[in-house]
């Protein structure tokens, strides 16, 4: 059943009577999504767009049985709404909002934590395309066209370079079995070894491509872990070669800060750990049916 | 964003953190008015730029007299100051802090930063203070005193204590050093600080605490909120060809290359470049124009890579989802003649509806060399960049 969401998942949008959340509703649905609800403060009882909207994510899930939400709520208020969600009981949440403050994520993280780890909710983003099941269901921004249903994970930081290596793929006819945008925001919900866990003990993937970027630690942790646990390919690029030291290259947190943030040394982690680097951008395709047709010769 | 010196300085005085005396000044009248304000016979004059390592490039100078401050005023106002930091076109002098000297007995390291491995705030700090955090971890490592502070619970007493005693301070100067630790972590909770840094903290001879330099930046995410840090921001500090792209709302990041860079989303922008930079060329600028890719984003960001005089070639890669190829060729086409564009442009579309859009650039009767690929669209663009810089110098 991929990983995180599947046609049958419970999907309200907060922020939906909002622009963007409105449009990427209605594409969602479109999609084939299961959108059971809508969130918006003070405008509960209304339908909007054919979609029930209730004033808070707890009366949402009273009514509707919701078990994600995706956000589409403006800066200065999706810390807020993730926690809302995280109190009512969700098991996945997407944030979309890309300019939340770094200490208002570090709230968000430290209020998660007083629930169990089991019982804790997966929060996916903020500033991220969100989540893709091919042929199933989207709780996110991407075109869902791009994307053809199959057996490799993908998780990245960026929207359009996944976005690139999904339509390098599927050009040669390789299908994705979830997508999961992290975001690129120095503090998120779930990290690349996060993801990572749930390839590889999903049944329906065979092979995961990581897309990362300068900046940050997560791509070495990842890279440790997959040394000692990943059974399945892991094949990684990592954006940001051409990077000077000390700027921000867009994303708030694609920026060289310390000791093993550039690309190149993240590239010699990672190829010490045994992942299979994707040696240019333009090289997303080639290099997974590469490693595929490995696999498939060894079996 | 970053703040200069004096600002960090105010700041952190409010929050009971000690500093010398001081007083800004943007003439050498002006300078020797400060001085005689803060009375003594030694002062020191610096120059306030958005960098580090000024000492070592003349930007901090130690006088004695009326004519030595105007003298130095003199030499530093109005100039551009190279710095390790600054790259070679440096930043502008245009502000001087005019501080009383102390005497010095010890110097130390302090420093608060958003530490993305514990996602909390960390304290770093040494006993070896006056060179770079970066010299002190490699020279010093053993040195580096670290804390990690929850921002839901504040930094506590106890954390300070340990760091202050960590450090090797006497006990006299264990509270002034508590203070110090807890005002600096308010500094930087109160007004969304991303970084602080106090290089050196300097106990005195006469037995007290003082930060004798300041540096602090903020979350740009988090401006909104912060009116007072909004408007701290001095914009001859930035390279101009970045403040004309975000002043229209573009994110924009210069660099030494010719090829200029029109994209949407950070993570493409980033690997275009490289990719760029594969092929033999050398980008201009990272430039991501967002999701939307409308003919108005478009044309504005033609405007902001224009703005650089060093571009040979532009290349535009745009992965179009819902916003579909066709609607952002017809945008590009538009954006050209608007602008109008003498050099070689090269655009790559991918995505939904992409050969309608690659037929309306076609037909547009413009000079666009189209590429489908990010790989074909690299090696063109370097290509077009040798014609046409040969071109030039013929």
């Amino acid at each position: 059943m991929a990983v995180l969401l599947n046609r049958r998942t419970r999907v309200i949008v907060q922020g939906l009577t909002g622009k963007i959340g409105s449009f990427h509703a209605d594409d969602m649905k479109r999609y084939g999504t299961n959108v059971v609800g809508g969130v918006t403060p003070g405008k509960g009882g209304q339908v909007h767009q054919g979609i029930p909207v209730f004033n808070t994510v707890r009366g949402a899930v009273r009514e509707t049985g919701a078990e994600a939400s995706i956000v589409f709520v403006p800066p200065p208020f999706a810390a807020d709404s993730i926690m809302e969600a995280a109190e009512a009981g969700l098991k996945l949440c997407v944030c979309i909002t890309d300019g939340i403050p770094s200490q208002d994520m570090m709230r968000v993280k430290r209020y998660m934590r007083r629930f169990r780890y089991e019982d804790r909710m997966r929060l996916v983003g903020p500033n991220c395309a969100g989540v893709i099941t091919p042929g199933q269901a989207l709780m996110g921004i991407m075109p869902g066209n791009i994307y053809l249903p199959g057996r490799v994970g993908i998780v990245g930081r960026s929207g359009t370079l996944g976005y690139e290596a999904a339509s390098q793929m599927k050009a040669l006819g390789i299908g994705v079995s979830t997508s999961v945008g992290i975001g690129g925001d120095p503090i998120n919900g779930s990290s690349f070894k996060d993801i990572l866990k749930l390839f590889e003990e999903d049944p329906d993937t065979d092979a995961v491509v990581m897309i990362g970027e300068i900046g940050g630690p997560q791509e070495a942790e990842a890279a440790e872990w997959a040394k000692h646990h990943m059974r399945k390919p892991l094949i990684a690029y990592i954006a940001g070669l051409s990077a000077p030291k000390g700027k921000r290259m867009g994303h708030a947190g694609a920026i060289i800060s310390a000791f093993g943030e550039s690309a190149q040394e993240k590239v010699e982690i990672l190829r010490d750990a045994g992942v299979t680097i994707v040696p240019t951008p333009a090289a997303f395709g080639p290099t997974v049916a590469g490693v595929l047709e490995q696999q498939r010769k060894a079996a | 964003m970053d703040i200069h010196e004096y600002q960090a300085k105010e700041l952190l005085s409010r929050y009971s953190v000690q500093i010398p005396r001081g007083g800004l000044a943007y003439s050498p009248e002006q300078a020797t008015y400060r001085a005689s304000e803060i009375g003594g016979n030694k002062w020191v004059v610096k120059a306030q730029i958005h960098s580090g390592a000024r000492g070592k490039a003349g930007g901090i100078r130690i006088c004695s007299s009326d004519n030595e401050v105007s003298e130095a005023a003199e030499s530093m106002l109005g100039r551009k100051l190279v710095t390790h930091q600054t790259g070679p076109k440096g930043k502008l002098v245009s502000r001087l802090y005019v501080e009383e000297t102390v005497d010095i007995r010890q110097e130390l390291y302090l420093g608060i930063v958003l530490d993305r491995k514990s996602e909390r705030v960390m304290i770093v700090a040494s006993a070896s203070g006056g060179m770079e955090i970066e010299e002190i971890a490699e020279k010093q490592p053993d040195s580096i005193i670290r804390a990690i502070v929850d921002p839901g619970a504040g930094m506590q007493q106890f954390q300070a204590r340990e760091i202050a005693f960590g450090l090797g301070l006497e006990n006299n100067l264990i509270g002034k050093a508590v203070d110090t630790l807890l005002g600096c972590y308010r500094v930087f909770r109160d007004f969304d600080a991303s970084m602080l840094e106090i290089n050196p903290l300097v106990v005195t001879k006469d037995g007290n605490l003082i930060a004798l330099d300041a540096k602090m930046s903020f979350d740009e995410n988090a401006l909104f909120r912060r009116a007072e840090i909004s408007e701290l921001r001095d914009k001859s500090q930035e390279d101009p060809r970045e403040t004309f792209a975000s002043d229209r709302g573009l994110s924009y990041v210069g660099l030494d290359g010719n090829i200029g860079c029109i994209i949407n989303g950070a993570g493409l922008a980033m690997a275009t470049m490289d990719m760029i930079k594969i092929a033999g060329g050398e980008p201009a600028n990272f430039l991501d124009i967002g999701g939307g890719a409308s003919p108005e984003r478009v044309a504005k960001a033609f405007r902001a890579v224009l703005a650089d005089k060093n571009i040979d070639t532009i290349l535009v890669n745009i992965f179009a989802g819902i916003n579909r190829c066709d609607w952002v060729a017809e945008g590009v086409i538009k954006a050209i003649r608007e602008v109008g564009v003498k050099v070689p442009l090269v655009v790559r579309l991918a995505g939904t509806n992409v050969e309608e859009g690659r037929r309306i650039l076609a037909e547009s009767g413009e000079k666009v060399i189209v590429a489908e690929t990010l790989a074909e669209a690299a090696e063109k663009s370097v290509e077009a960049m040798r014609a046409y810089s040969k071109s030039k110098k013929n």
